[in-house]
C-alpha cells in the first residue's frame, strides 16, 4: 500500500523535498536523501501525520526504528500514538542484554540487535525506516520482534524502491510507504 | 544549568524521567557506568515529558534549527523540532551524509572522531539548539557548536537529557562551548 497511490494531497510536498544524490555511496546508486525533507517543517510534519493517522487506532504498543534514519521518524510516531520506541541497532551499540539477527548485504553480512525485555510477547509492533530497498534490513527487524513473540502489524517507510522488490521479502507482512522511487 | 537544581520549584516530571534511565555498569568498557536512555523510550509518559520539557523551554526562543548528534540525538531532536516548527539537521559520523558537507574533528579519550553537517542545511543568522542524550566531556557538543557557527548560525543552547558534571570538560573545549549554556534534565 502506498499513500502515493492513494494520492493524499500532502504527498506531493513530501516527494518534492526528497533529494536524489547520484552515485552515493558508490557509482550507480541514486541515493534517496531524506535530510532535505527534514529541513521542511511542513513536509516533515505531514510525513509523521500520515503515519500517525494510519496507526493511531490500531492498538500498536511498539514502534521499532532501524538505526539510524529510523530513529528520526520512529519516535515522533511512537509519541503520537502512545507507543514505546525501541531502537534496533548495529552491533555493540546497545548496552544491555541483546538478541541479534543477521542479514545479507550485497557483499557480506550485517547484524541488527534489540534489547532483551524491551518488547513483551503479544505486543503489536510497527517497524519504521526511511527507505525499503531489498528488504533485507526490514526482514531482520521483523525477525527480532517475532523472536520475542511480538506481532509485526506492518512495516512503514517513507520511500520504497519498487524495482528492488523489497516488498516480496517481508514474508507476507504488509508494507506501507508514502512515496515510490523509480 | 540543571533543570533539577531549582529545589522546591523542581519540575515534578523529572523524577520519573530520571528513574526511567537505566545504568549499565562496565559498558562499553570496565569502569564506565553507562547511562542507558533506551529504557526511558519504553516509558511513553516519561519520554513524552522529556520532549515536552524541552519544547516548553525553546518554543518561544525563535529557534529555527534543531541539530541532533548521531545517533541518540536523533531519538529526541526531531520531536522537539516538529513541536517548535524548526527544521531538524542531523550531525553525523563520517561518510553517512550523501551531499556536500563540512566536518569538525574532536578529541576522544584515545584518538579523534569527526562530525559532519550538510552544506546549505543551515543559513547564516539562524538560531539553533544542539541535542544529544548525554553530555560528558563536551567534546562532541563542542564540535557540533563549531559546525553551526562556521555557517553563521547562533547556537542558543545545548540541550541534553543527562549531564555528568563530575566528568571534567576536556581542555580542547573552546571558550564558546563553555559559554554556551548547557541545559540538562537530570544530575
Amino acid at each position: 500500500m502506498s499513500a502515493y497511490r492513494d494520492k493524499d494531497p500532502r504527498i506531493h510536498g513530501i516527494q518534492t523535498t526528497i533529494r536524489v544524490v547520484p552515485n552515493f555511496p558508490k557509482q550507480g546508486i541514486m541515493f534517496q536523501d531524506i535530510t532535505t525533507l527534514l529541513l521542511d517543517p511542513k513536509a516533515f510534519k505531514d510525513t509523521i501525520d500520515l503515519f500517525v493517522e494510519r496507526y493511531k487506532d490500531k492498538n500498536i504498543s511498539v514502534v521499532a526504528g532501524i538505526e539510524a534514519r529510523g530513529f528520526i521518524f520512529g519516535p515522533p510516531i511512537a509519541l503520537a500514538i502512545g507507543a514505546k520506541f525501541v531502537p534496533l541497532r548495529k552491533p555493540r551499540k546497545l548496552p544491555g542484554e541483546v538478541i541479534s539477527e543477521q542479514y545479507e548485504l550485497e557483499y557480506g553480512r550485517d547484524c541488527l540487535q534489540m534489547h532483551v525485555g524491551a518488547v513483551e510477547p503479544g505486543e503489536r509492533a510497527l517497524v519504521v525506516d526511511d527507505l525499503i530497498a531489498t528488504g533485507g534490513t526490514l526482514c531482520a527487524a521483523m525477525k527480532l520482534l517475532e523472536q520475542v513473540g511480538a506481532e509485526v502489524v506492518e512495516c512503514a517507510c517513507v520511500i520504497e524502491v519498487p524495482d528492488l522488490k523489497g516488498r516480496e521479502r517481508l514474508n507476507g507482512k504488509p508494507l506501507y510507504v508514502l512515496v515510490e522511487s523509480h | 544549568m540543571f533543570a533539577g537544581e531549582n529545589g522546591p520549584q523542581e519540575d515534578p516530571r523529572l523524577k520519573a524521567i530520571s528513574d526511567a534511565i537505566r545504568v549499565v555498569p562496565h559498558f562499553p568498557k570496565p569502569g564506565i557506568m553507562f547511562q542507558d536512555i533506551t529504557t526511558l523510550l519504553l516509558d511513553h509518559k516519561a519520554f513524552k515529558d522529556t520532549v515536552d520539557i524541552f519544547v516548553d523551554r525553546y518554543r518561544d526562543m525563535g529557534v529555527s534549527v534543531v541539530a541532533g548528534v548521531e545517533a541518540r540525538g536523533f531519538m529526541f531532536g526531531p520531536s522537539i523540532a516538529l513541536a517548535i516548527g524548526a527544521k531538524f539537521v542531523p550531525l553525523r559520523k563520517p561518510r553517512k551524509l550523501p551531499g556536500e558537507k563540512i566536518f569538525e574533528a574532536y578529541e576522544l579519550e584515545y584518538g579523534t572522531d569527526c562530525l559532519e553537517m550538510h552544506i546549505g542545511a543551515v543559513k547564516p543568522g539562524e538560531r539553533a539548539i544542539v541535542i544529544d542524550d548525554l553530555v560528558a566531556t563536551g567534546g562532541t557538543l563542542s564540535a557540533a557548536i563549531r559546525l553551526l557557527e562556521r555557517v553563521g548560525a547562533e547556537v542558543v543552547e545545548c540541550a541534553c537529557v543527562i549531564g555528568l558534571p563530575e566528568v571534567k570538560a576536556s581542555p580542547s573545549i573552546t571558550a564558546a562551548a563553555t559559554l554556551a549554556m548547557r541545559k540538562v534534565l537530570i544530575h
